[in-house]
């Protein structure tokens, strides 16, 4: 193992995850509001946009990422849309997420039974009230385990942002064992830091989901 | 009330029934299950739709999904048979949520009130504890404190005691005694035989969506008018036991 | 009306030969499936005993492959497996390595899962009923599981064609290669040909993997 060569590329890695983190993110936070609205929209049973949004769910979660992306990045140009790289991955992030936020979210909502709401509404809540006092709050706190594990899973997703040519983790080490066939360093600063990003995370989302099992929600 | 129906698809739970319930009157409804009887405590809180007749809470209208919904519901306190507490909350963050969101009423004149009644049914001391960590019969007193501190006009107990352990039914039941004897209206929904004679001004005797019997409790446990409900409470004697 | 490419795809053999990519995709998760499965499955009941050396070792292969993106193992085991073995794997190979390691661990953690998901009073219920161990894994645990995991697993194998599409990454011929390459060899006479030819793959795999997530839905409706 080269380690003064690891020594001299960790700022290039450092900038590689930064990227990953920037634009996964974004996308991320897209997709918890398309998720909340698509989630909503079923719940309620809203004419219409309810079938629209079905639709895109089914979309969305029977296409690879990769290839959602190569038909924004090369496909769109060619009817006059412009794009970015950039701003087709935090698309594609959003566009993929979306689905599993709603799903996740939904589940979360109808795991509160309806005799809650029915309490909220005997104590002169309006359905609003009940909603947002009594309903939401819970359902959040029961989707946080299957959220964290969206998280993890959007972020892992992030690693074809490569393909069209952002400059993120995959694409840093490639180029480096392209170069220089230091394969052995480059893979391993790849673990590295992808280890990095994700770890906390799945150590934050196992702690979340072990409190709320020891908060024994109901009962 | 006035004429209710009340329709499932094509069964019908609650058949014509009209009912007046004075001020200060404590009605016990009993009857078979599956009779409507907590189908008529939900249609008092317009929780369901009816398909006929009106209902009026003194001389307002209360109607499924009219605006007026919410203001006329916190004149009716509804206590549920699963308690339905809201889990997220501690005991005060239950009792004070709607008088503080909805009624906008002082946070500590609430929060006083609460503590003292809490007292009285004997939760002194729980008020931050979850509902996780309370007892059946606890989060049922806490249910029921909950309604009150709504200060509302009439009560309704939807077989509150049904889900709770034997022993823990006593305690829930004392402070609706309790809670008769200071001339509070009430409409209960129960099992409890004892309890109804007891605590009751009238007893409503419910089969079939039909509003059988009407009598003080005397009457109706001692010389029972119709054949069902003299069944019905021999269901209750344990005198004749068949041999298998 | 531009040409976006949509006729592209009739032109030659342009078609069956997306079709043909579609299916080397196919193939590999087949390949793969058939392999992990049953793997998983063996692995997920061993992570119910209590040996500790056994749960350890199982614990951190387990991790690592979840944590993973599979991106980063696909490139392991092309590239990493070169360089320390001196193998010289085709991205075939690697391919079908890194879904069988990683199916196997997905597979294995529903198996387990389902496994201790059952409540102790079904145990002891058919303990009381004088049920044997191998009589109790016969008809009340195994049934139920089977019951729960099919539905799961369904799911799993469209997660594997979906994540196929990432095998381009290290060069094999698959649908997306091939459309880069139809792309390329009609950029003069359609120069937008991106448009319709990417979006003939995204239908392509729309339909791949549709039909079996509707079959996952309705199982986990019908049993769940």
């Amino acid at each position: 193992m080269d380690w003064n060569f690891i020594y001299r590329n960790l700022p290039l890695f450092g900038k590689a995850a930064l990227l990953t983190v920037k634009i996964g993110m974004a996308g991320i936070i897209l997709a918890i509001l398309l998720g909340l609205i698509c989630a909503v929209i079923r719940h309620l049973r809203i004419p219409v946009l309810r079938e629209i949004t079905s639709f895109y769910i089914e979309v969305s979660r029977n296409t690879p990422l990769l290839v959602q992306l190569f038909f924004l990045y090369y496909g769109l140009p060619k009817i006059g849309v412009p794009t970015d790289a950039g701003i087709c991955g935090m698309a594609g992030i959003a566009f993929l997420g979306g689905s599993y936020m709603s799903e996740t979210f939904r589940s979360g909502l109808e795991s509160i039974e309806s005799v809650q709401t029915e309490s909220a509404l005997s104590l002169g809540m309006n359905r609003f009230e009940a909603m947002c006092y009594v309903v939401l709050p819970q359902a959040v706190s029961v989707s946080v385990p299957a959220f964290m594990a969206n998280i993890i899973f959007l972020l892992k997703e992030t690693s074809v942002f490569s393909a069209i040519s952002l400059m993120d983790l995959m694409f840093t080490a490639k180029d480096l064992i392209g170069l220089y066939y230091k394969t052995t360093e480059s893979l391993f600063m790849l673990v590295v830091f992808y280890l990095l990003i994700l770890l906390p995370i799945s150590l934050l989302g196992s702690l979340l989901e072990r409190r709320m099992r020891y908060a024994g929600f109901g009962d | 009330m006035d004429h209710v129906t009340k329709r499932f698809g094509n069964h019908t739970v609650l058949d014509d029934i009209s009912l007046t319930v004075h001020r200060g009157e404590v009605i016990v409804v009993i009857g078979p299950s599956g009779c409507g009887k907590s189908t008529l405590l939900r249609c008092i809180n317009a929780l369901e739709k009816i398909q006929g007749g009106e209902i009026k809470l003194g001389n307002e209208k209360i109607e499924y999904g009219s605006k007026r919904l919410p203001s006329l519901r916190q004149k009716i306190g509804m206590v549920f048979q699963n308690y339905e507490l809201f889990p997220h909350l501690t005991v005060l963050g239950n009792i004070q949520l709607a008088p503080v969101k909805v009624q906008k009423r002082n946070l500590a004149e609430v929060q006083a009130e609460a503590i003292g009644w809490l007292d009285r049914v004997g939760l002194e001391g729980r008020e931050n504890s979850y509902p996780r960590e309370l007892s059946g019969g606890q989060k049922q007193r806490v249910a029921i404190v909950r309604a009150l501190c709504m200060h509302p006009e009439i009560l309704l107990f939807d077989e509150v005691t049904a889900a709770l352990d034997p022993e823990m039914v006593r305690e829930v039941l004392d402070v609706m005694l309790a809670l008769a004897a200071q001339g509070r209206t009430m409409l209960i929904v129960t099992h409890e035989m004892r309890f109804a004679r007891a605590a009751a001004d009238r007893i409503l005797f419910l089969d079939g969506g039909k509003i059988m019997e009407d009598s003080d409790p005397e009457t109706f446990f001692t010389h029972p008018q119709t054949e069902r409900a003299r069944r019905f409470l021999s269901t209750f004697q344990f005198d004749n036991i068949k041999k298998l | 009306m531009p040409d976006l490419g949509i006729s592209v795809l009739f032109k030659g053999k342009n078609l069956p030969r997306l079709l043909g990519g579609l299916w080397a995709a196919l193939r590999i998760s087949l390949i793969s499936v058939v392999i992990s499965f049953p793997l998983g499955i063996l692995l997920g009941a061993l992570m119910t005993l209590k040996n500790p050396f056994v749960k350890a070792a199982m614990r951190i292969y387990l991790e690592f492959i979840r944590i993973m993106p599979q991106m980063v193992l696909l490139f392991l085991f092309y590239f990493g497996t070169t360089r320390a073995f001196g193998w010289d794997l085709t991205g075939e190979t690697a391919s079908v390595i890194v879904f069988v390691l990683w199916g196997t661990a997905e597979m294995s953690d529903l198996v387990r899962g389902c496994l201790i998901s059952f409540p102790a009073h079904q145990y002891e219920t058919s303990e009381a009923l004088g049920l044997g161990k191998a009589q109790l894994y016969r008809y009340i645990i195994i049934p139920q599981a089977v019951r729960r995991l099919i539905p799961l697993s369904v799911n799993l194998v469209t997660r594997m064609i979906k994540t196929t599409s990432l095998i381009l990454m290290i060069g094999v011929v698959e649908i997306l290669k091939v459309a880069q390459q139809i792309i390329e060899a009609n950029r003069t006479a359609s120069p937008n040909a991106a448009f319709g030819v990417y979006l003939a793959v995204f239908f392509l795999y729309f339909i791949a993997c549709w039909p079996i997530s509707m079959l996952a839905q309705y199982l986990e409706r019908k049993w769940g």
